[in-house]
């Protein structure tokens, strides 16, 4: 299996990403965003960061680059492309998934473990997952999931919602949204379910020497998901 | 010709920088306030010396970069 993960100026998980899918069997290719093409892929990921150093909004400068475009063209072909933290701000700049990405409710950066429930399945991403609550690291200073009324109706309507914030049993109450997101949603898929935008980094839980390894099974799962 | 562009949050989104600055203002003594909502203002210089031509640009920069027309609004408030 081929992966891409771009680097922006500014992106600074990319090398954590690139050195988790290599551990889980993809051969992983680094790709600058200032290149045209996008080489053979089985999954692109828009790693987290600060690219462009969060000017104007976050990851409105780099869903323009020039790479984009053929990450764009990717994945209305039906490419997988997952967007992690910075990397789902800019899928929402793309428009590849619905919503946009504010600071975070209490005006803080948050950086923690937290609970997330993951319950939708009938994808690519998440099939086969032999449970629902996982324990990954967030990171962030514009977390909190907002869209209008009419796109969270569509997106109640293709259960589009991929991950929400939860305690450790798996319940989805405020007191457990760390951000202010909107019905606790932490990550978001396209209607097509091919494009996966998340606030959680999975990368950053792939060794127990780091804090925790939930992310070694989601990255195990995709990766025989995709074989 | 300078073209001025002002960003601001739609009515229904929340602002948590505004409600900040509307606390700090409080505390300052400044009492009146009913709320404060932040947004961004943009002075842009362009080739183009037509007005019409020239609000038309920025505008067209408003909607395709300045601006997510998710949860802002934008305004053209000056050409000079």
């Amino acid at each position: 299996m081929k992966s891409s993960v771009i680097t922006f100026p500014g992106s600074n998980c990319d090398r954590d990403m690139h050195v988790a899918l290599n551990k889980f069997g993809f051969k992983n290719k680094m790709v600058w965003h200032d290149d045209n093409e996008l080489p053979k892929s089985d999954l692109v990921v828009l790693p987290g960061g600060f690219s462009y150093g969060d000017y104007l909004r976050c990851g409105s400068m780099a869903s323009k680059s020039k790479i984009m475009q053929s990450v764009i063209n990717f994945a209305k072909s039906g490419g997988l492309v997952m967007g992690i933290c910075n990397g789902f701000q800019i899928l929402v700049e793309t428009g590849l998934v619905p919503g946009v990405l504010l600071r975070n409710k209490y005006l803080e950066f948050i950086c923690k473990n937290v609970y997330v429930k993951i319950d939708n399945k009938e994808n690519l991403y998440f099939k086969n997952l032999d449970k629902n609550v996982f324990e990954f690291h967030i990171a962030h200073n514009e977390g909190n999931y907002f869209c209008t009324k009419d796109q969270l109706k569509e997106i109640d309507d293709n259960n589009q919602v991929a991950i929400f914030y939860c305690n450790n049993q798996g319940k989805t109450v405020e007191q457990y949204n760390p951000n202010g997101s909107i019905k606790n949603i932490a990550g978001i898929f396209n209607k097509r379910k091919n494009v996966l935008g998340m606030m959680p980094h999975p990368e950053r839980m792939i060794d127990k020497s780091l804090s925790g390894e939930d992310g070694s099974i989601f990255f195990k799962n995709l990766i025989n998901n995709l074989k | 010709m300078k073209v001025s562009a002002i960003i601001t949050l739609k009515k229904d989104v929340l602002d948590p920088q505004g409600k900040v600055i509307h606390q700090t203002l409080d505390g300052m003594g400044f009492k009146d306030v009913n709320e404060v909502r932040q947004g961004k203002y943009f002075e842009i210089d362009v080739k183009e010396n037509d007005p019409v031509k020239a609000k038309n640009l920025v505008e067209d920069m408003c909607k395709k970069l300045l601006a997510n027309l998710v949860i802002e609004n934008y305004k053209i408030i000056e050409t000079q």
